[in-house]
């Protein structure tokens, strides 16, 4: 009686329910379970077309997020920390398509890495979420790269190590699009999701999501507790789809910076504490850099250049995906051969 | 050091019968001087004399100044086996000069430098100088244009000596600069130089000479990593993805250089293919699978090292069973090895490559037209059997010219294999459900509209909708299944091309470039009154033909260029009850295998 309701359908006719996956085996209250709940809730609320979209992962317990949302995408589970080949072969074979990639810490920081930084160098068009607990979770515990210098774990000891910054690693290969969340903030993941979808290249959502199993204690900053108490945003994220309009006139233009995105929608960043500018390349380096000294828990857009082109749009391909080409049009003439070997005698 | 002087007084008077386009010649140079111009030169020109030739460059792992030998053969009879010694030596590494005279045998020829010091004499070999810097003086070249001259110097005195025409070294030139008329002068003033001069200082006295023949009329001259690529591009290839590593490199120039001339739009200029750079081969092969899976004709090309690291990615290609093309292009192993060296060691490993149950298709070219041919064989394997095909090629078929017929237009259509679309996808489609029984499952592509297309592609354990799981008998049915493909896979593959002779006791087994030597081996056994039968396998796994073969000869030879007689240990457990009359002559170098060497090892059996 006067609830409000979600509409049952969305434009394209899908009920939320189409966008789900398998039920989920991970631990209740992974903080990647909450990732994959936003990812089904920004697909049915943007009306993304199931078989646009293919989802891609290595291995760890990120990596099996992608069988629990988008049922009807076709999915591909590789190899520890080799994703980003995957994805770079796959999104190159059909251009058309768009990637959502899941990795974890230990995924992208460690084994991953190299491939991390040559994905996001060739500027691939994927959704690259790192579901971030500075743990390893299915060998049980162990300490991943992102763990914090000096952190006490039962088994694993003292963390001697400092930590690896996913977002700076990607600001310096070169990604466009660098984000940091945090799992317990849903609202900042979807938003975030919406406009890394619309990003034209690599983007890279890097969400602090705490392991309840191995690392949810309240000296960890990878914990729910700490992420609670500790995240600043660095300002109140949105994004606003092409079609619609941007009211920025009831807003203090110094309160908003909007900037336009490559397909024409728009990232509207409302200032909070600070005035951040997120495409200030070295201004983002010098933040992460401040904010890893001063462990700040700080989300947000941290860098954004909308310039650079993708792989797919480098390498000059044809509309028809490689993959779906004619034999006609992926085997030279008879006369093409002939005139070859003539060449060669 | 004048001409007399070096002429050893015991060869002038004699007059020796002439030997007339059957030899062997090596110029030992030093490496990225510019050499190779001079020896393709030779090598074209006598090829467009009409004479049966191979080339082969034994070239070190180094830019620059290590010794480099290039061997060509020149046969009457259409031998292209290397020999174990030349008779004709281009002696231009003063490096070298010392240790390649003593290599000559009696009867051999020397042409050196005359500006050199201390050359070593030998009395039985006919020694010609050549007052190289004179020539170079004369053109007035400087820096590392001399090197480039002083090798156009040695194609001017062996031409005159050998008595190739001018004309057809000319012709060679011009192949080899694409017409460019600049280069082409500036190299055959050169030559032309010290033809003259050759012709009239130097009083021939050896008996090697070349006549015209009319053995190569219509044949084409190419390497086969050169035709692997180009038989890529007829072949449908659209995807590639490689890490450069000597000697697999110039297959993937191959592609760069084709694909761009015959696989673009004609009407935007936009692409049909793409060629990625990857980071290393884990990335490369990380590459092929992510495009295979979408539905591309996805290649690579590789060699031992490289294959190493493919190794996790290979198991998951074979399990998630997606389609891929992987060259090997084998070189000398393990480790770093002999990379700039000829081998066939990466047999088992590639076979067996990945943990766990794995087998793979490899494919086995031994001739320049089998690399064109495989080109598409490949990638119709791969998509029908929907698992990675490996070719293994190696450095000498790869990186060597050789004469082949022209290529044919494919026969075979590209074949894409179990693809289900749209409304080809029935309602209880399962991605790994064996309709057929032949152990190969209907695939779909990402990007179709219909819902029921979507399967998530995995590693993990897997029943046959593709959906994870645990359970022992999935697990199990699953593997038999892909057991029952690698079976349907036997009579897909190309079969072994069998020579059977009469009254032959001996049978002899050899896959790639050993060939060779063993088809001038078996002339010779046979004029000893020894007969052989002999087949070359193209391909893994075998089938019945194969085993037929064996239980016909109660001595099966499996020849080899590795240690440990690779394809021989495969042969024994593929035909366990017919083991014992498999004989291993394995035998690895680095260098080409010689009809000698097959000669004696069976003959010492």
């Amino acid at each position: 009686m006067g609830t409000r309701r979600e509409p049952h359908t969305n434009l394209i006719g899908l009920a939320k329910v189409d966008y789900n996956g398998s039920p989920t085996t991970l631990c209740q209250g992974c903080g990647h379970n909450s990732i994959a709940s936003q990812v089904i809730q920004v697909a049915f609320e943007l009306s993304v077309k199931p078989h646009e979209i293919i989802k891609l992962s290595g291995i760890g317990c990120s990596s099996k997020s992608p069988a629990y949302f988008l049922g009807q995408s076709h999915g591909l589970n590789g190899l520890h920390g080799r994703m980003p080949s995957l994805a770079t072969g796959a999104l190159l074979a059909n251009h058309q398509l768009r990637g959502i990639g899941v990795s974890g810490d230990g995924d992208t920081a460690s084994i991953g890495l190299g491939q991390f930084k040559h994905l996001l160098r060739r500027n691939v068009r994927l959704v690259y979420i790192v579901e971030n607990n500075g743990v390893y979770g299915l060998t049980k515990g162990q300490f991943s790269a992102t763990a914090d210098e000096g952190q006490a774990l039962k088994y694993a000891g003292v963390n001697e190590l400092p930590p690896i910054d996913i977002c700076m690693e990607a600001v310096i290969a070169g990604c466009g699009f660098v984000a940091r969340s945090f799992s317990g903030d849903a609202k900042q993941v979807r938003e975030l999701l919406k406009a890394a979808l619309s990003h034209r290249g690599t983007a890279v959502l890097d969400i602090i999501s705490p392991c309840v199993a191995f690392n949810n204690h309240d000296t960890s900053t990878k914990s729910y507790g700490y992420g609670k108490d500790h995240e600043a945003p660095l300002h109140d994220f949105g994004w606003v789809p092409p079609a619609e309009e941007i009211e920025i006139a009831e807003y203090d233009p110094g309160e908003m910076r909007v900037v336009e995105m490559h397909d024409g929608s728009h990232i509207q960043l409302r200032k909070l504490e600070e005035d951040y500018d997120p495409t200030d390349k070295l201004g983002a380096l010098h933040r992460l850099q401040w904010a890893q000294e001063q462990q700040e828990f700080i989300t947000g857009l941290i860098y954004y250049d909308p310039e650079r082109p993708s792989l797919a749009e480098v390498s000059r391909l044809t509309d028809t995906p490689l993959a779906l080409l004619d034999a006609e049009k992926i085997r030279p003439s008879a006369q093409a051969l002939a005139e070859i070997m003539a060449g060669l005698q | 050091m004048g001409l007399v002087e070096l002429m050893p007084q015991n060869m002038v008077a004699v007059t020796r019968p002439s030997i007339i386009n059957d030899f062997s010649l090596v110029a030992a140079t030093a490496n990225g001087t510019g050499s190779q111009t001079a020896n393709l030169t030779i090598l074209r020109a006598l090829f467009k004399m009409g004479i049966p030739v191979n080339g082969k460059n034994i070239f070190p792992s180094n830019i620059q100044g290590l010794p480099t030998w290039y061997h060509i053969r020149v046969s009457k009879d259409g031998y292209i086996a290397r020999r174990h010694t030349s008779e004709i030596l281009l002696a231009f590494n003063q490096a070298t000069v010392a240790e390649d005279i003593k290599n000559l045998p009696p009867g051999g020829v020397c042409l050196v430098n005359a500006d050199w010091r201390n050359i070593p004499q030998r009395d039985d070999v006919t020694m010609y100088a050549i007052p190289v810097n004179q020539f170079v003086k004369e053109t007035g070249t400087t820096g590392k244009q001399k090197d480039y001259v002083a090798n156009m110097v040695y194609v001017g005195a062996a031409a005159q000596l050998l008595g190739i025409p001018l004309e057809k070294i000319e012709e060679a030139l011009s192949f080899h600069f694409s017409g460019k008329r600049k280069l082409i002068d500036l190299n055959l003033n050169v030559v032309k130089a010290a033809h003259a001069w050759t012709a009239e200082q130097i009083l021939k006295s050896d008996p090697y000479s070349v006549e015209p023949m009319n053995e190569t009329e219509g044949l084409i001259l190419m390497t086969g990593n050169e035709a692997a690529g180009l038989g890529s591009v007829f072949g449908g290839v659209t995807f590639a993805a490689w890490y450069p590593i000597t000697p697999s490199t110039s297959l993937i120039d191959a592609l760069n250089e084709y694909l761009p001339q015959l696989r673009r739009d004609p009407e935007t200029g936009e692409h049909h293919y793409v060629v990625v750079q990857a980071e290393d081969e884990l990335a490369a092969i990380g590459m092929l699978l992510g495009a295979g899976w979408a539905g591309a004709r996805a290649m690579t090309a590789t060699s031992g090292p490289g294959i190493s690291l493919m190794a996790e990615f290979a198991g998951l290609g074979y399990f998630a069973e997606i389609p891929a093309v992987i060259w090997d292009i084998q070189r000398v192993g393990p480790s770093t090895g002999l990379p700039t060296r000829t081998g066939q060691g990466d047999v088992t490993f590639v076979y067996y490559l990945g943990h766990g149950d794995t087998k793979n298709v490899i494919l086995f070219p031994s001739t320049i037209k089998e690399c064109f041919e495989f080109g598409t064989t490949a990638h119709n394997l791969a998509d029908q059997l929907q698992t990675p095909v490996f070719v293994l090629s190696d450095l000498d078929l790869g990186m060597n010219n050789w004469m082949s017929e022209p290529f044919d237009y494919p026969a075979e259509p590209i074949q894409r294999g179990k693809v289900l679309r749209g409304d080809e996808i029935p309602l209880d489609w399962g991605r790994y459900v064996d309709v057929d029984g032949d152990g190969v499952g209907y695939r779909t592509l990402p990007g179709d509209e219909n819902w029921r297309s979507a399967w998530f592609a995995r590693g993990t354990g897997h029943n046959a909708r593709a959906t994870y799981s645990e359970r022992p008998s999935d697990w199990h049915e699953n593997m038999e299944r892909l057991r029952r493909k690698f079976d349907t896979a036997r009579d897909m593959v190309p079969g072994p091309v069998i020579d059977e002779v009469e009254e032959a006791e001996i049978g002899i087994i050899a896959y790639g470039t050993t060939r060779y030597a063993i088809e001038e081996a078996r002339d010779r056994l046979a004029a000893d009154g020894v007969k052989t039968s002999f087949m070359r396998l193209r391909a893994l796994p075998v089938n019945e033909a194969v085993r037929d073969f064996i239980r016909r000869y109660k001595q099966v030879y499996v020849i080899e260029m590795n240690r440990d007689g690779q394809m021989h240990a495969i042969l024994q457990t593929e035909a366990p009850e017919l083991a014992t009359r498999l004989i291993s002559l394995a035998y690895l170098d680095g260098m080409p295998l010689t009809a000698r060497w097959v000669v004696e090892a069976i003959s010492k059996q």
